[in-house]
């Protein structure tokens, strides 16, 4: 971890995104007081906690594992952080019932976590954090562990429940469609940094640098070399220069083809640049709406737009300011 | 010439191939694996044990050239007498009351093994040592440390202004003392292996469950009776089972030590069956008392077994 300076806003829902080992997972368990950081201070509630045991920092975490104790029932588990918080005994019954309805798993309060799908232990786990009803919620990957499909209603779930409670939330993930698709506001880590902290829309269309350019988006942004500047733009900015709605404002890239691979709702064309930027390898994502027809091996007039050209600082990688090409 | 060599060659690969083609197959790979262990235990454990189960019916005296059928008798006798009755006793109060407190030793060690410090490996390698010294010469070291005239403690609490000369306690002399002290010896003897299994069981517990045990808000005693113990319940049974099978077969501290004495106040069955059976010459009879407690053990041993299998976590 690196001088990282991060604040959340009440009731955000924030997502740490990052390539596996860029320190996010640490900084949640900063947070949550499992590791302790070497410098630095820790605010929840506006009350520096650094010297607080985990429990005493009103915090919820839910793991990548769930990490579910094995040998209590679902009921145990999610009355654990109660009974351990001293909440009176009378109260109990009635607050895990609570959270149990919350996630739908009533029916399961008596089994044992061995005998639960993925599915339903993600939710006992999302059940155990939330009971306590803590001022900071913070996820490490919780969807990871579910097949594809799964995860995409779990995603929609989570997102539903985590607006109804309104308590601020921090969530660890190395996918970024997960990211975009839950985050009020996304920070992009890399290498214990901190590289860029926006909107989805502002962290994948104003990128900060070249790290945050090239790991949102799949396929990433291009990023072709100029003399004084890095140039990027998006595969799906990129297309047959018929394909842009007009002429006007146009950067016309030769395009020489190499593959293409047919993706049902777009197709990714691989190639190299001819031209300006001789040699350079890109890719271009078209949509199935534009019929243009490409060819291997053929060349083809593409373009992009110029205000959807990116600039770069050739030795930093940082953002600058657009300038004519 | 040629064709012969080739003929043989090939013979000789169809041979291999064949051997192979067992190998390869489960059904006859498997039995040829266990094959020396199946036929170790039946000639080591196995003979001796069903030679036991018919001495023990039986009149056979050492040096004895017959051997006539008797049916229970050598158990009827046996349990009659005063020396048979106090050795049942002392053996579960050696039994027990060592393997509650190796338990409870072991998994103090082992919780405070798991932390890491500096020389950890030091400590680890001095508390294996027991176990990993010939059992009777440990006991060798032990039966001076508590020696009448040479106790190193003795002297110690002498020179310390403890005791006077004139009270010194007779470690292995008293009949109270002298079953401390072997139930002492058999604790430290028991402790490694005990800990190093329980050690094994806390490792496997994933970090994740212990953050969780945090973050929820559980204290020390908490974390550690409602979490950590519960989960290292099955593996903690595995190692209770064979510590009490060992305490109940086991006599090689008592006879090192005491000899059953005094008054056989440390008597336990494994080493009246010796006495009997060995050095009285009553094969029969020794034979019986080896055996009593054989039902028992068994019965424990399921038990324990069934325990571990339902607890099993994962």
């Amino acid at each position: 971890m690196d001088s990282v300076d991060l604040s959340t806003k009440e009731g955000e829902f924030l997502v740490l995104l990052g390539p596996s080992g860029c320190g996010k997972t640490t900084l949640l368990r900063m947070i949550a007081g499992l590791e302790r950081p070497t410098a630095g201070e820790i605010l929840i509630g506006g009350r520096v906690v650094n010297e607080l045991a985990p429990r005493a920092r009103k915090i919820a975490m839910v793991f990548q594992s769930y990490a579910l104790y094995p040998h209590m029932s679902v009921y145990k588990n999610i009355a654990f952080p109660l009974k351990a918080q001293g909440v009176p005994k009378a109260t109990i019954p009635q607050k895990v019932e609570w959270a149990a309805s919350l996630f739908g798993i009533e029916k399961l309060l008596q089994r044992k976590p061995r005998q639960l799908s993925g599915g339903e232990r993600q939710r006992v786990a999302l059940a155990r954090a939330v009971v306590r009803e803590p001022s900071v919620f913070l996820l490490d990957e919780p969807l990871s562990n579910l097949d594809a499909k799964l995860r995409a209603t779990a995603r929609d779930e989570l997102q539903q429940f985590q607006r109804r409670i309104g308590i601020t939330t921090l969530y660890v993930t190395h996918d970024q469609i997960e990211a975009m698709g839950l985050g009020d506001r996304i920070a992009v880590m890399q290498g214990g940094k901190v590289r860029q902290i926006g909107t989805p829309s502002e962290v994948y269309d104003e990128p900060a640098d070249t790290f945050v350019a090239g790991f949102l988006g799949s396929p990433p942004m291009n990023v072709v070399e100029a003399p004084d500047a890095l140039i990027g733009f998006r595969p799906e900015h990129f297309l047959p220069r018929e394909a842009h709605e007009s002429p006007a404002g146009l950067t016309a890239l030769p395009f020489r083809i190499t593959r293409v691979e047919y993706l049902g709702a777009d197709r990714l064309i691989y190639g190299v640049l001819e031209g300006k930027f001789q040699g350079a390898k890109v890719i271009a994502r078209l949509p199935s709406t534009v019929m243009a027809p490409v060819e291997v091996g053929r060349r083809y007039e593409f373009a992009v737009k110029e205000k959807d050209l990116k600039f770069f600082a050739t030795a930093t990688g940082l953002r600058t300011p657009p300038r004519p090409l | 010439m040629a064709t012969l060599e080739g003929d043989a060659r090939a013979a000789a690969g169809a041979r291999a191939g064949r051997l192979g083609f067992l190998l390869d197959r489960p059904e006859w790979l498997g039995p040829l694996m266990i094959g020396p262990a199946v036929l170790y235990i039946v000639l080591v454990v196995g003979l001796p044990f069903f030679l036991a189960l018919y001495y023990s019916v039986s009149d056979i005296t050492m040096g004895s050239r017959t051997l006539g059928f008797v049916g229970l008798k050598n158990f009827v006798s046996v349990v009659s007498t005063t020396k048979f009755q106090t050795s049942l006793k002392n053996t579960f109060v050696f039994a027990v009351v060592s393997q509650v407190l190796v338990m409870v030793f072991a998994n103090v060690l082992a919780l405070a093994l798991l932390k890491d410090f500096r020389g950890k490996w030091l400590i680890r390698l001095l508390i294996l040592l027991p176990w990993v010294a010939p059992i009777s010469l440990g006991t060798i070291g032990w039966l001076w440390i508590l020696d009448s005239i040479y106790s190193v403690i003795n002297w110690t609490l002498q020179a310390l202004g403890l005791i006077s000369p004139d009270n010194w306690p007779m470690w292995l002399g008293i009949p109270h003392l002298a079953m401390g002290s072997v139930i002492t010896v058999h604790v430290w003897r028991l402790l490694p292996l005990a800990t190093v299994i329980i050690l094994a069981g806390l490792t496997s517990i994933p970090q994740d469950i212990h953050d969780a045990a945090a973050v929820d808000g559980a204290g020390f005693w908490r974390h550690l009776f409602q979490v950590t113990l519960p989960l290292v319940r099955p593996i903690m049974l595995v190692a209770a089972l064979f510590g009490l099978v060992f305490a109940f077969t086991d006599m090689i501290i008592i006879f090192v030590l005491t000899r059953g004495g005094p008054y056989d106040t440390t008597q336990v069955l494994a080493s009246l069956a010796f006495f009997t059976g060995i050095q009285g010459g009553d094969l029969a009879e020794g034979a019986a008392v080896a055996l009593f407690l054989f039902p028992l053990l068994l019965a424990v041993a399921v038990v324990f077994l069934r325990i571990a299998r339902r607890t099993e976590v994962t």
